[in-house]
């Protein structure tokens, strides 16, 4: 580490004003402070300081979602297994998703880091660090079949789209991975829905065996197709390990439940937004359960099976928990958790397109976030003014 | 000769083309902006639609502007313009069917077109009826311009044809795993595009840009 450190302050005059490599500037800071804290200091007014910074808190949050990525990888192998029997050992399930999820993960964030680079060496200003984790979650939040050409149109569209123009990490309104998912969701619904694409059936460096027209439903899709209430699938454990298809890091509950410790542990995510989405989708769930909409599976499915399937669970710890696009007030966490949970689940039950409703569920809180929280200090204000009355 | 294409008057004309475009700067028309431009032939239709409503009922409005009794100006000016619209939508229906149908409500709803009232409001109602027909025809101009380079993004990115000839299909991309962007087919990108015009149109125009 001390020669790396050393390393780092020999090259740094080159990219410095009038250096040679004054056209990488940007770069070599985003790497800098990658790697160490930074070393500057405020010059005016009192600060305090933490060793916890933006980037520090972002590899903290990428760290959580390693767990679900390594299932994930392993889940792609074994659905493949599964499907086509080529009969793979645990290492070779695990390093078919493995070649199956990496070339994702590098074009999410080549793409991504690619843009944010230009950016910040076009603004003058320095590399912001939100791709860390929107890189990693973009690749987990899709299909195992997607191509990666449509993935690294969708990350440019959102990065440039969501985040660039709203001015950069930190002022988006909106997810930026769930912004690439719902483009790719909208722009090329045949590799983002349906039932051809949750289970790989390439090879990848002859691995694996080849299948045409591989076609598997999730559980979520075979509820929504169902014309019986009682046409789900019943619930059984592998719902909450993870051997299920669907996209590639959200199947396993207990991956996820492994990162979401991570982030409470560090206090990174809020307990509040998290708990609130998990009580909005089972009271809505259960509200469902009881009204019993005729011939509608969803509707029937009990509230811990719909908590279980699908994206509920990653949306809920990763997505409804970033500290930018979700409520900021402590009243307006629960609020804004309640509603991800409910409208999930009220997508789920009531639209008849769509089997998932967790992305769209997050990204309409998204827009009433502000509002929330507007709403909750206008009630404080107006609490505490009237405290005042009473008191004089 | 010369008073009619005087310098005023040619700034009448083109600057609604350009840095006082009715889509792109004053924000307006754009409802129908993003409603119609899903292909190029609507798009050119409706725009070369709007041009000519806005140019004859600016020249109507202005013929009639001392006369018409301030308080019921609106009711004159919906009355011209209704009348326009109608026999518009009527010449669409009789020698371009197709596209009419296309457009369906949206050639109706030119009535309720914000461009139309603006300029009638803005300009008509003080000016005479040669500078008026200008001022209507760069407007009209103006929005079939954006609508044009709109539905020119829209249809190459998600139909995969221009003027409805499919290069996609000819060129068989999709055997090289191209797909046609469906996102683009419907109206949040055109209001994406539309942005970037006005991004763009912002960037190059310093006097555009607030402070």
């Amino acid at each position: 580490m001390k020669a790396l450190k050393n390393y780092f302050n020999k090259v740094k005059p080159n990219f410095e004003e009038g250096g040679k490599l004054h056209a990488f500037r940007s770069v070599f800071d985003g790497m800098e402070t990658f790697l160490f804290v930074p070393n500057d200091t405020a010059k005016t007014g009192t600060n305090i300081h933490d060793a916890m910074d933006s980037k520090r808190m972002m590899s903290i949050v990428v760290i959580a979602l390693v767990p679900a990525l390594l299932f994930g990888m392993y889940n792609v192998g074994y659905q493949h297994n599964l499907a086509t029997t080529a009969g793979l050992d645990f290492w070779g399930m695990f390093f078919y998703g493995f070649l199956a999820v990496l070339p994702k993960i590098v074009v999410s964030y080549v793409v991504g880091l690619g843009i944010e680079f230009v950016v910040a060496q076009w603004k003058n200003e320095e590399i912001h660090e939100g791709f860390l984790v929107s890189g990693i979650l973009i690749p987990m939040i899709v299909p195992v079949s997607c191509p990666l050409w449509i993935l690294a149109v969708a990350t440019a569209f959102a990065v440039i789209f969501a985040k660039e123009v709203f001015g950069g990490t930190g002022m988006n309104i909106f997810n930026v991975a769930l912004i690439t998912r719902v483009f790719l969701f909208f722009a090329y619904p045949s590799k983002m829905s349906g039932d051809a694409v949750w289970v790989s059936g390439d090879t990848f460096f002859g691995l694996g065996k080849h299948l045409d027209g591989l076609t598997t439903a999730t559980p979520l899709g075979i509820a929504l197709s169902a014309t019986s209430s009682t046409g789900y699938k019943p619930f059984n454990m592998d719902m909450v390990y993870g051997l299920i298809p669907g996209s590639i890091g959200e199947t396993s509950v207990i991956a996820i439940a492994i990162g979401a410790l991570i982030l409470l542990f560090t206090n990174i995510a809020s307990w509040k937004t998290m708990l609130s989405v998990f009580i909005g989708g089972a009271v809505m769930a259960i509200g469902f359960n009881q009204m019993g909409l005729e011939g509608n599976a969803m509707a029937a499915m009990p509230w811990y099976e719909h908590l279980a399937l699908g994206g509920f669970c990653f949306g809920a710890v990763f997505m409804a928990t970033d500290p930018v696009t979700s409520a900021r007030t402590s009243t307006g966490k629960y609020i804004f958790g309640f509603l991800v949970g409910a409208f999930a689940i009220i997508i789920r039950v009531l639209n008849p397109g769509y089997p998932e409703g967790m992305m769209l569920a997050i990204l309409l809180m998204n827009i009433f976030a502000p509002l929330i929280d507007y709403y909750v200090v206008q009630s404080n204000i107006t609490k505490r003014a009237k405290r005042i009355k009473v008191n004089q | 000769m010369s008073q009619l294409f005087s310098k005023k008057n040619k700034e009448v004309f083109a600057n609604p083309l350009s840095i006082n475009n009715p889509i792109t700067v004053q924000v307006l028309g754009i409802c129908s902006a993003l409603a119609v431009t899903a292909k190029l032939e609507p798009a050119i239709v409706m725009g070369l639609s709007v041009t000519v409503i806005t140019a004859f009922s600016n020249v109507i409005i202005s013929l009639l502007r001392k006369t018409i009794p301030n308080r019921i100006r609106i009711i004159v000016q919906l009355v011209v313009v209704a009348a326009l619209v109608t026999i518009v939508s009527e010449i669409l229906k009789a020698f371009a069917y197709d596209v009419s149908v296309q457009l369906s409500v949206y050639v109706g709803l030119i009535i309720t077109n914000c461009i139309l009232m603006g300029r009638l409001e803005a300009f008509a109602m003080q000016n005479a009826p040669w500078e008026s027909f200008l001022d209507g025809l760069g407007n009209g101009l103006g929005y079939a311009k954006i609508l044009f380079i709109i539905a020119f993004f829209r249809e190459i990115l998600g139909s995969g044809s221009i003027f409805n000839y499919n290069f996609v299909d000819a060129l068989h991309l999709k055997d090289f795993g191209y797909l046609n962007n469906g996102l683009m087919i419907l109206p949040p990108m055109a209001l994406v595009v539309c942005g970037c015009i006005i991004w763009y149109q912002r960037s190059r125009n310093k006097e555009l840009q607030e402070k």
